[in-house]
């Protein structure tokens, strides 16, 4: 019979997972500015501007605003203070 | 907004932020190459992940009131134990690979004894913390310590006199598991004394199986990396559309004793007796080609053009290519390699026209960061240089038994010292 073994575990240590809260949501979006963020993926900035369009057909009454941050896979502290102190909202999007 | 091959990845990524019920929404993959009418299509359809129209999904995202869940988000601890619970070595065998902490070849299972005797090749603490590493940027930082290094260097068959080097690739924070679609792998030049002390093959089939150190060197740098930084999953924590035969292992020394050139270590400012690791990000790509014969240069042109402009390359150089380098007057690398920075050209159009340029370059050049802005300023048809020197490099090894010499998608990342980890 085959006998048993001890062996080590070979992963790492995870951080600590700290809940965070969700951002207040809109009761409507009508009457609301929202940003759309193009992420800079490569056609980004042509599947925002469809949905710019979009909301132009479907949801006039939304202001919608369009941005980009200064760098890929950045986190742009200056666009974000922007969204903050104009807009109601933001989608962010889209991947390859 | 994602694409819907990402959904899982989203999910696993909101958990690890704190955000488990994050509000996504899915159009398909792909959105690159697709048509402003094809994405319309994406809009105006279903949401590829719920089935649910796409806008509905993202207004509702926008609007849908939140519940208690939604304010507390989840906060948890997480730990991975010592020791794995007791078992016969076939069953543990599946069971490393069940747990995809294995790269599907055999592993040597880490036994207390195996990870003592791998430890002895320090005099580093086994509880001292050698760093963190991710898949990717954004994702979490996994930490590990020395004795977790170990582990994982065990598992890959390699021996104690090996271990400062991999502590030194470890200790890099470049993760040789990259969760890019673009499926790198790393690839590690190993310079200084170290790679004679642990018989490290600079010689006949340097590249291939044919060396104990190099080729459980760079296994161990894989498998220590996907188990240490939380996994290397499809569709999870790997995302590489094709995947990277050099991700199984890809480490070589550099032949210093017969190249005519100065080692690739000293060139970063390292002196002669240091011993170092410099790891490479690529392997996307592999030229080879002879010589230098008459025709080299059209032929450096053409593989210089022919390379994916995003991943510049490493030049890999039996020494008998690079001794006929010097006798055409390349006494140094630098000159070779200037030579190719301004004899790698693309016309402007064909260089912008690249996913990776256009996403990760073009938002440079447009801040006026050279030399991307002068790239952008260029005539679509005008041949620009698509490369610097500080982009490319060169290291001599082989068994010169051919004048040959291969061009490998490699971008420097790190350089490490050895000896630092004895």
């Amino acid at each position: 019979m085959a006998q048993d073994v001890v062996v080590h575990d070979p992963r790492g240590y995870p951080p600590k997972v700290v809940g965070k809260r969700l951002a207040p949501r809109l009761p409507m979006v009508e009457a609301k500015t929202v940003y759309l963020v193009d992420c800079l993926f490569d056609n980004s900035d042509v599947f925002t501007e469809q949905l710019r369009q979009w909301f132009g057909e479907h949801l006039p009454g939304v202001n919608v605003r369009t941005i980009q941050p200064k760098k890929t896979w950045s986190d742009d502290e200056e666009m974000r203070a922007r969204i903050k102190a104009d807009g109601d909202a933001a989608i962010l999007g889209v991947g390859l | 907004m994602h694409t819907h091959v990402f959904a899982r990845l989203v999910r696993a990524t909101a958990l690890s932020l704190g955000m488990p019920r994050l509000r996504s929404a899915f159009v398909p993959q792909p959105v690159v190459d697709r048509s402003a009418a094809d994405l319309r299509a994406y809009i105006d359809g279903n949401d590829r992940v719920s089935g649910r129209p796409f806008m509905q999904e993202v207004i509702d995202g926008l609007t849908r009131p939140l519940d208690d869940a939604d304010l507390q988000g989840q906060s948890f601890e997480r730990t991975t134990p010592r020791l794995v619970e007791a078992d016969t070595e076939d069953n543990l065998q599946r069971l490393f690979e069940e747990n995809r902490w294995t790269d599907y070849l055999p592993i040597t299972l880490p036994t207390e004894a195996r990870v003592e005797a791998m430890l002895k090749g320090t005099s580093h603490s086994r509880d001292e913390v050698v760093g963190r590493l991710r898949p990717t940027d954004l994702r979490e930082f996994w930490e590990f310590t020395v004795e977790k290094v170990a582990v994982n260097a065990v598992m890959a068959g390699a021996r104690p006199e090996y271990f400062p080097v991999i502590l030194a690739l470890a200790s890099s924070g470049i993760t040789a598991r990259s969760s890019s679609t673009n499926s790198f792998a790393t690839i590690s030049v190993i310079n200084g004394p170290i790679r004679n002390e642990i018989d490290m093959n600079s010689g006949i089939g340097v590249m291939g199986p044919y060396n104990h150190a190099n080729a459980t060197i760079g296994r161990a740098y894989g498998l220590l990396s996907q188990n240490l930084q939380g996994g290397s999953v499809p569709g999870e924590t790997y995302m590489g559309s094709l995947g990277n035969w050099y991700a199984y292992t890809a480490t070589l020394p550099e032949a210093e004793e017969r190249s005519p050139w100065q080692p690739l270590h000293v060139q970063q400012g390292y002196k002669p007796t240091d011993s170092v690791a410099t790891i490479f990000f690529g392997g996307w790509y592999t030229h080879l080609a002879y010589g230098p014969r008459a025709t080299w240069q059209q032929k450096m042109r053409h593989s210089l053009a022919a390379v994916e402009q995003y991943s510049p390359p490493l030049l890999v150089m039996d020494p008998i290519a690079a001794r006929a380098f010097v006798e055409l007057g390349f006494d140094t690398k630098e000159k070779l390699i200037e030579w190719c920075a301004d004899n790698g050209r693309l016309t402007a159009r064909e260089y912008w026209d690249n996913q990776w340029i256009q996403y990760l370059m073009r938002p440079r050049a447009v801040a006026g960061v050279e030399p991307f802005a002068s790239r952008l300023k260029a005539a679509p048809d005008e041949l620009i240089r698509i490369f610097e020197p500080s982009d490319l490099h060169i290291v001599v090894a082989g068994g010169e038994t051919q004048g040959t010499w291969k061009m490998i998608s490699a971008s420097r990342r790190a350089t490490v010292s050895i000896d630092k980890w004895r």
